[in-house]
């Protein structure tokens, strides 16, 4: 059996195919404006070289890792507009949705505003009876003003989801071909990060169908019949219908895709990871070969969000960051992806921190004779500093102090030193450079449930969470008989009443077969 | 001398009033951002300096109460910060001259800004603490064993408790947390009612202020890329105790308390040593290398070493490089009596109190 993995980032499009658990074949090309053409491209590229591989014919699927929809927020483009509408009243009603968010980014997706009576306490009792007259009085606004895209938030839905259900389908009645997302289905209590999140999901809606059906038919015209996934921002994958529903999921995709590809190519599940790329080093950690998710707010393109990510640290350091003349200051510059042609060792008039490394010897890279003005003392200092940053960003992300491996990964990974204070050893795997499409290819389908259970004792709390996390992992595509739990988190809240406790399972499972799969794929 | 607070002062009272919280108090982000919100429509709040109010004004004393988690799905608004206040003049068939808040640390410090939004009360430069503790006879009102009732406790639907009467400061607490609780682990409240008098005499002074101005020499530092902490420390007058990093964190909820402690390893001047601190939803006792080196009544802050951001108790964490700086408490903290309700003994720690601001002087002994 054999899987794609492609990772569309901002710079390169990469790719490769991993069959019985080993990359046999990987590509590195140029993202494209349009997205679909640089997968096109990935494809036609690994696809030359893998049709000869009789290992490589057995295909299951292709994985696809994109940071479109992360971008698309950052540059603010290609957001529809979205009508808010929050159930929580007589609560909150001095915030409303979008209160947090910069100014500019408010012009481009606030559609409408809308705010009734409704919501639950955090033991599921009713906050005040919910307002169903005024939900369809809303509704029939948002239909006149001509919105589809809604983000429906109540409070404390993450508890119970009622309110968010039945206004949902009143909205269904009321306006023809609405798109709704549920602030419960992403994200945890905290009610301006969850709608958030929710706002952001419907913005994209979109732009996230296009690309997926941009996607599958760049599959389809490259001459591959076998479903496509979409990863996550937790390290797993949903069959692209479903990631078109939340593109929120994939905001995190890339460096996830790359701790995970790094923990596959390792065989280490427990480290550290530096994924040192032009631009930045993103730092993380992984456990069982899983990110840790962030506890704490994540901030996506100004917008205060708080859901699935991976727990990242990002330094302005990276092969393309500009040094000063005195190599005094490092970075936050960079040259980027114009590296080839700015950086001193391929003939431009930047100093940056790859020629740092050629004039060090630590890589042949350009023309070392280019960088022979500088001095070796210049060299290792300037080594040493970017050094010193990247061990300091590691102990940052530690959860405590004992050694771990780290994971040094990334086209610039030659800037992580040998050693490294609190790291029992530094390694560093072939195919580095694609880790993040071979962590695409190696994901899995799971379902997650979060949330706080009151009444019920700890065991029957956890059967219930594990119940649905079983069925969500269905609904993204798993094979039932693949289904294992991953992890299983239970915190009595102490402070609340009522036998309180916040529950958190996880479970993983294996892709169904879609039936649609040719056992000989056929590569044209 | 009263003024109207700008849009800039909120920003810096956000911070200041966080670092003033001791790693208590509660995040302000939330109430912050409502005042925000009303400036960015046109509001304004007046600053009233305590020396102008008259000996018979009443002033409203306001706070929110709950757990941090219900804070994160509702969250005080104007109107509700108002509503308890609007109950006790009713209650007492009188009108409010003022409002102030019971505690400057944490989002309680915002707590009069939002009500003045919804009345155009002017908000009082002082309140009962100076920081933020976690029991309602750690004021200072209750230091000098003013009365504690009537005391108001309101829900955002039509559920009102007023407390008529209370035998001690200790039963009111436990009697409103019940009520809390009902509500749905969130109420705000106005306090027993003070007279001007009250306040100039009995009320931590100009502590709005002190907070605005601690949090604008943390911003100004911070956008000049200058020492954060260093600015903290000239701004309030306080005394770095240690630079490190977080090392370990432990943390256990008891009796609706977030308990724990943490240890800092030393970096720079302070390598090998190793700081301790305990707390009880504030940081309470510190330890250099296993002898004490701070303890409550002096304000212990934690702070991001980078950003000079103060760091909750909540979201200390592994790794985070932090300065743990002392700031000078309110004189009425360090008398006798004041030490037996916020000293270290009114915390479980039988060690005597000796102020880091006063090491030559005898020690006070509670």
């Amino acid at each position: 059996m054999s899987r794609i993995g492609i990772d569309v980032g901002g710079t390169n499009t990469d790719a490769v195919l991993v069959a019985d658990g080993k990359v046999v074949a990987a590509v590195k090309t140029a993202t494209t404006e349009d997205v679909s053409s640089g997968v096109k491209q990935a494809l036609s590229d690994l696809l030359r070289g893998a049709a000869l591989m009789p290992a490589a014919r057995k295909l299951e699927a292709v994985m696809i890792g994109t940071t479109h929809f992360t971008n698309a927020v950052a540059e603010r483009r290609a957001l529809d507009k979205v009508a808010a509408l929050r159930i929580g009243l007589p609560a909150n009603a001095s915030l409303p949705p979008f209160v947090d968010w910069p100014a500019d980014l408010v012009n481009v997706v606030r559609g409408s505003v809308h705010m009734v009576a409704g919501g639950h306490e955090f033991d599921g009792r009713p906050l005040v009876p919910l307002d169903r007259a005024a939900i369809r009085e809303e509704a029939r606004r948002i239909a006149d003003s001509g919105l589809t895209a809604v983000a429906l938030t109540s409070v404390f839905s993450p508890l119970t989801d009622e309110c968010e259900r039945e206004a949902a389908e009143i909205l269904k009645e009321e306006i023809p071909g609405a798109r709704i997302t549920l602030s419960h289905e992403l994200g945890r209590i905290g009610l301006l990060e969850r709608e958030n999140c929710a706002l952001l999901n419907a913005s994209l809606q979109s732009l996230a169908q296009r690309t997926a059906a941009a996607f599958v038919a760049a599959l389809s015209e490259s001459g591959l019949d076998v479903p496509l996934f979409l990863t996550q921002n937790d390290g797993t994958i949903v069959h692209s219908g479903l990631a078109a529903r939340y593109p929120v999921h994939c905001f995190a995709s890339g460096p996830t895709n790359s701790m995970r590809g790094a923990a596959f190519l390792s065989g280490i599940g427990d480290a550290i990871v530096v994924d040192v790329g032009g631009t930045t080093s993103d730092i993380g950690c992984i456990k069982g070969g899983f990110p840790r998710e962030a506890n704490a707010a994540v901030e996506v393109g100004g917008v205060r969000t708080l859901f699935r990510m991976p727990d990242l640290l990002s330094l302005a350091l990276g092969g393309g960051t500009e040094i000063s003349a005195d190599g005094r200051r490092i970075g936050p510059r960079s040259v980027g992806y114009r590296l080839t042609s700015r950086a001193l060792c391929f003939g431009g008039d930047t100093l940056t921190a790859t020629d740092i490394a050629v004039a060090a010897g630590r890589i042949a890279l350009g023309e070392r004779d280019r960088v022979a003005h500088l001095s070796p003392s210049f060299a290792e200092s300037g080594m040493r500093q970017m050094g010193e940053m990247i061990s300091d960003g590691i102990d940052r992300m530690k959860t405590d102090a004992a050694e771990v491996p780290l994971l040094a990964v990334g086209g610039g990974s030659f800037l992580v030193p040998e050693k490294v204070p609190g790291a029992s050893a530094v390694v560093r795997v072939e195919h580095h450079a694609v880790a993040n499409a071979v962590g695409a290819a190696i994901a899995q389908v799971s379902g997650e449930v979060d949330r706080i259970f009151t009444g019920i004792g700890r065991v029957q709390a956890i059967e219930c969470a594990q119940a649905e996390a079983t069925q969500r992992a269905l609904d993204a595509g798993a094979d039932p008989g693949s289904v294992a739990v991953l992890d299983i988190d239970d915190i009595p809240l102490s402070y609340l009443p009522g036998d309180a406790r916040r529950v958190r399972v996880r479970v993983i499972a294996d892709i169904a077969d879609f039936g649609e799969r040719q056992d000989e794929t056929n590569f044209g | 001398m009263s003024r109207h607070i700008t849009g800039h002062d909120l920003e810096c009272l956000a911070t200041g009033s966080w670092i003033l919280g001791t790693g208590g108090g509660g995040s302000p982000y939330s109430s912050y951002l409502s005042m925000r919100n009303y400036y960015d429509n046109g509001g304004s709040v007046e600053l009233l300096d305590p020396g102008e109010l008259a000996d018979d004004d009443l002033v409203a004393v306001l706070s929110t109460m709950g757990a941090p988690l219900v804070f994160q799905e509702r969250m005080t608004d104007p109107a509700f910060a108002l509503k308890p206040l609007r109950i006790m003049e009713e209650f007492l068939g009188r009108r409010f001259r003022a409002v102030m808040t019971v505690e400057i640390g944490g989002c309680n410090a915002f707590q009069p800004l939002l009500a003045a939004a919804a009345s155009g009360l002017p908000v009082v430069d002082a309140d009962a603490m100076g920081r933020a503790f976690p029991e309602a006879q750690m004021q200072s009102f209750a230091i000098a064993d003013l009365k504690m009732y009537p005391h108001v406790v309101a829900d955002i639907r039509d559920n009102d408790v007023i407390v008529a009467r209370a035998a001690t400061w200790q039963s009111l607490e436990r009697v409103r947390r019940k009520v809390c609780t009902e509500f749905g682990s969130v109420a705000t409240t106005c306090q027993a009612p003070r007279t001007g008098a009250e306040i100039k005499r009995h009320a931590v002074l100009h502590t709005t202020s002190r907070a605005i101005a601690l949090g604008r020499e943390v911003r100004r530092a911070r956008a000049a890329h200058d020492d954060t902490v260093a600015a903290t420390l000239r701004a309030a007058n306080g005394k770095l105790l240690s630079r490190g990093k977080v090392i370990d964190v432990q943390r256990r909820t008891t009796e609706g308390f977030l308990r724990g402690t943490t240890r800092f390893a030393g970096l720079d001047g302070d390598a090998d040593s190793i700081f301790e601190i305990a707390f009880q939803n504030e940081f309470s006792v510190g330890w250099r290398n296993g002898s004490v080196a701070v303890t409550t009544p002096d304000l212990i802050c934690v702070l991001d070493s980078v950003s000079g951001e103060a760091i909750g108790t909540e979201s200390l964490r592994y790794g985070q490089r932090v300065s743990v700086i002392a700031l000078p408490s309110p004189e009425i903290h360090r008398t006798a009596k004041g030490l037996q309700h916020v000293g270290p003994r009114a915390f479980g720690y039988d060690i005597p109190f000796k102020s880091v601001f006063a090491e030559d002087k005898e020690e006070i002994v509670a």
